[in-house]
């Protein structure tokens, strides 16, 4: 019976009713907005009297999802960062790591970066190049960039638009007991193996245990791991990528000698099985599968743990300059869109200070890029178990091309290699490889190296 | 009357067909137009209108005769089996257009002349050839799967409800889970599969390359997919099944009918439609094939895995010539939408 129902309460009455609530109808009695009006007088007066960090500024930070360690210690930075000053407020975002650089660049394109992000070394130039990030020789001091390593800074064309926190090494994992076993030599800094040596020490192992791949190398993994695992072959070699005078050329480099020296040796491992054409997983050393695993420093803490004493860090096969190790991790940049680069600056230089370049090495066996940071942590100082690792890196880190064309050079030596993995001539593999860049570099007007564009 | 109401049902379908072109038909309209320019990703050089260059880039084909190699006086020279010697064909060849050099793609001979074929972008042809083999493969291996399966559980059978749950669920699985789990078993060393053919083969080792063996990769991947999606036909070739009427079932055991010829007679004629439009659907959804690719082979070993939609991926993201892998998603279209015409042709006139 719908006459009997009562009928809803009215806000507006029960207010009148309650002078203690302030609803809407409290406002329209005019001793309120006195009162209300005198308050906000006051409160606009303390502002603009009081000292301009009242508020901290908030900025915005993107990084990528590192494993769970690794984000750990860098969310902890910028925890310790927040609560040390109170002019600036960080608020991070994180997204996941196999489609970050996707992720940014997607963003990038849609004006939307936040002020600080971290990037993959090899992509800064891409950025630079189109205007999305700040040089960073004017926003941080110059003693600061003066202790990096150059692996932690990443430049286009002599500016530096992106600086890291650590660095990676490549090398030669192994155990002693197994060196021992088939007799083999423990190489060191002083007398590296060299291409031709090592070549025969897998042989002989294969001859040995043919059940056995002696050497892994993250066969399973494709995309950049190829260029970044394999070019420092062919910088040990003597030879490059491409001609990293004027980045415009890439034939009678990414083809020539040293590289097709480096792509047969290559090509050998897996014809005569020293290495497996597509590892499973990446237990075979600990497993006993593998005698040597190639692979970055981001192992060395696993290793460490699981074989302790046992375990030997060697350098990378000698192609004949010297063991190359590569360079360039992730690094920290600064968007053109950021409103308070001058934050973004002191947050960075924060992140570059010894105790937090220590700090965040803990995490994961990561090389530190300061010669005081490596002293203040724990596992990279002097006498400490991985200063080894430092000290590659001081000693044979090469970054890899730092030119905007990049992402097709990677694509092309992966390209080139994968098919020599299963076989292809060495030779045609990598002359198209080189025709495939050159006309990339072409087609984006010399990625702005050259003068006229 | 009539008029009104078809009024009222086109009306109706405007909110669908507003998504429809706002989603899908604006975005590829826009891309189809930016085929026509030289974009990249992330780049600060304006972007220039380059016309058809990436179709030039992308299908350029030529057949180039070869010339038998011939010694001072003008005769052909043989060589110790007594074939014809060739000059050889340099394996890149550089154009005056500022468009890529032309590579060998194969080669081939008639009679005592030999020919090679000469294309800008081997890769997008080898990627039409295997996406072309693999809806071979993948359609009749997952629509025999679907229609056996669909049989076993037609009957109420004891766990009927349970199987079909088995069989539906790798539908539902991510593919990418599914990628990684077959490359897991296709492993050459360490792989189930391999242990399990190891065990028939009287306890040997068995180390079938299955992902890196250029002739195996393919149906390789052909199998997984259909394992993967058979399943969903099966959901729908059950209910084709069970729309057949019993009476002619019953009219042909009076007959005399054995199970295959009732098969044969009442069960494939009564699944016609249902077939034809798993085929069309199997076909279209078999030509994107794109995750088990990227996930297991990268396109290889050799280019015998890479798809159309990898290599637009490829081109797009890896390389950022993102006008190159538009070039590449509507030539992947219209090859599409010409399939699909062509089977609705042949479904429409078999049913006259």
């Amino acid at each position: 019976m719908r006459e009997n129902r009562m009928p809803a309460p009215d806000p507006e009455k029960q207010n009148m009713r309650n002078p203690a609530r302030q609803g809407r109808s409290g406002l329209c009695s005019f001793a309120v907005i006195r009162q209300y009006g005198v308050a906000t007088l006051a409160a606009l007066l303390a502002v603009a009297v009081a000292p301009a960090a009242a508020e901290p500024t908030e900025m915005s930070l993107w990084r990528h999802e590192a494993l769970t360690e690794e984000l750990e210690a860098g969310l902890a930075s910028i925890r310790r960062f927040n609560n040390s000053q109170s002019r600036w407020r960080i608020n991070v975002e994180t997204l996941p790591q196999r489609t970050y650089t996707s992720a940014i660049t997607a963003a990038a394109l849609a004006g939307q970066l936040p002020c600080v992000l971290d990037l993959d070394q090899p992509v800064v130039p891409n950025f630079a190049w189109s205007g999305h990030l700040r040089p960073l020789d004017d926003l941080l001091a110059e003693t600061t960039l003066g202790a990096l390593s150059d692996g932690a800074k990443g430049a286009y064309k002599d500016r530096i638009y992106s600086v890291g926190q650590f660095d990676v090494v490549l090398l030669l994992f192994s155990r002693r007991s197994e060196l021992q076993r088939y007799g083999v030599r423990t190489a060191t800094m002083n007398d590296p193996y060299t291409a031709d040596e090592f070549l025969q020490i897998l042989r002989a192992i294969k001859a040995e245990r043919p059940d056995l791949f002696p050497l892994d190398v993250n066969s399973k993994d494709g995309g950049e791991w190829i260029s970044y695992g394999f070019s420092p072959w062919i910088q040990s070699a003597g030879g490059d990528l491409i001609d990293r005078q004027t980045y415009n050329d890439a034939s009678s480099y990414i083809n020539g000698d040293a590289a097709v020296r480096v792509a047969n040796w290559y090509q050998t491992l897996f014809r005569e099985r020293l290495s497996e054409e597509k590892t499973v997983d990446n237990q075979a050393l600990v497993q006993g599968r593998s005698i040597f695993h190639y692979t970055g420093s981001w192992d060395a803490k696993r290793y460490l743990d699981r074989f302790g004493d046992d375990l030997v860090f060697m350098p990378p096969p000698d192609f004949g300059k010297g063991p190359k190790v590569g360079a360039g991790s992730w690094h920290w940049g600064v968007s053109t869109s950021c409103e308070h680069p001058e934050g973004a600056a002191e947050f960075i230089e924060f992140l570059l200070s010894p105790e937090e370049i220590a700090a965040m090495s803990e995490a994961r066996s990561l090389v530190p890029t300061t010669e005081a940071g490596a002293n203040a942590s724990r596992d990279f100082g002097v006498d400490d178990p991985l200063r080894r690792l430092y000290e590659y890196a001081q000693a044979y880190a090469v970054k890899r091309p730092e030119t905007p064309g990049y992402p097709k050079i990677s694509a092309a030596m992966e390209k080139a290699f994968q098919d020599i993995k299963y076989g292809k001539n060495v030779n045609q593999a990598l002359d198209i490889a080189a025709a495939s860049i050159n006309y990339d570099i072409r087609r984006n007007r010399g990625y702005g190296f050259k003068d006229e564009n | 009357m009539g008029a009104r109401n078809d009024k009222k049902g086109i009306a109706f379908t405007f909110p669908a067909l507003f998504l429809l072109g706002f989603s899908i038909i604006l975005p590829f309209l826009a891309a189809a137009v930016m085929t026509l320019t030289d974009q990249r990703m992330l780049s600060p050089n304006p972007t220039e209108f380059v016309g058809l260059d990436n179709y030039k880039r992308l299908l350029s084909i030529r057949v180039q005769s070869v010339p038998p190699v011939l010694d001072d006086a003008g005769t052909i020279q043989r060589d110790a089996e007594g074939n014809i010697r060739y000059v050889r064909s340099a394996p890149i060849e550089r154009t005056s257009d500022g468009l890529p050099p032309y590579q060998e793609l194969g080669v081939f001979s008639i009679g005592n002349s030999r020919y090679v074929v000469q294309v800008r972008d081997p890769i997008f042809w080898k990627a039409l050839a295997n996406t072309f083999l693999f809806v071979l493969f993948v359609v009749p291996f997952q629509i025999g799967a679907a229609l056996g399966l669909a049989l076993l559980v037609k009957n109420p059978i004891l766990g009927r409800t349970a199987f079909r749950t088995f069989f539906f669920a790798p539908v539902v699985t991510s593919m990418v889970v599914v990628s990684i789990v077959w490359a897991f078993l296709y492993n050459e060393n360490s792989g189930l599969i391999n242990q399990i053919l190891g065990v028939f083969a009287g306890g040997g080792v068995v180390a079938i390359n299955w992902l890196g063996n250029e002739t195996l990769a393919l149906p390789a991947i052909a199998l997984m997919s259909a394992w993967q999606g058979a399943g969903f036909q099966m959901i729908i070739i059950l209910a084709g099944l069970q729309s057949i009427d019993e009476q002619l079932y019953e009219a042909a055991r009076l007959d005399g009918a054995s199970e295959w010829q009732q098969f044969r007679h009442v069960t494939l004629p009564g699944l016609k439609n249902t077939l034809t439009f798993v085929v069309v659907t199997t076909t279209i959804a078999a030509f994107s094939l794109f995750v088990q690719v990227d996930v297991m082979t990268q396109g290889g070993p050799n280019d015998a895995t890479t798809t159309l939609i990898y290599h637009a991926v490829q081109s797009g993201f890896r390389e950022q010539d993102v006008a190159y892998g538009a070039s590449v998603a509507v030539v992947y279209f219209l090859l599409v939408l010409g399939v699909a015409l062509i089977q609705r042709r042949i479904a429409g006139s078999a049913e006259r």
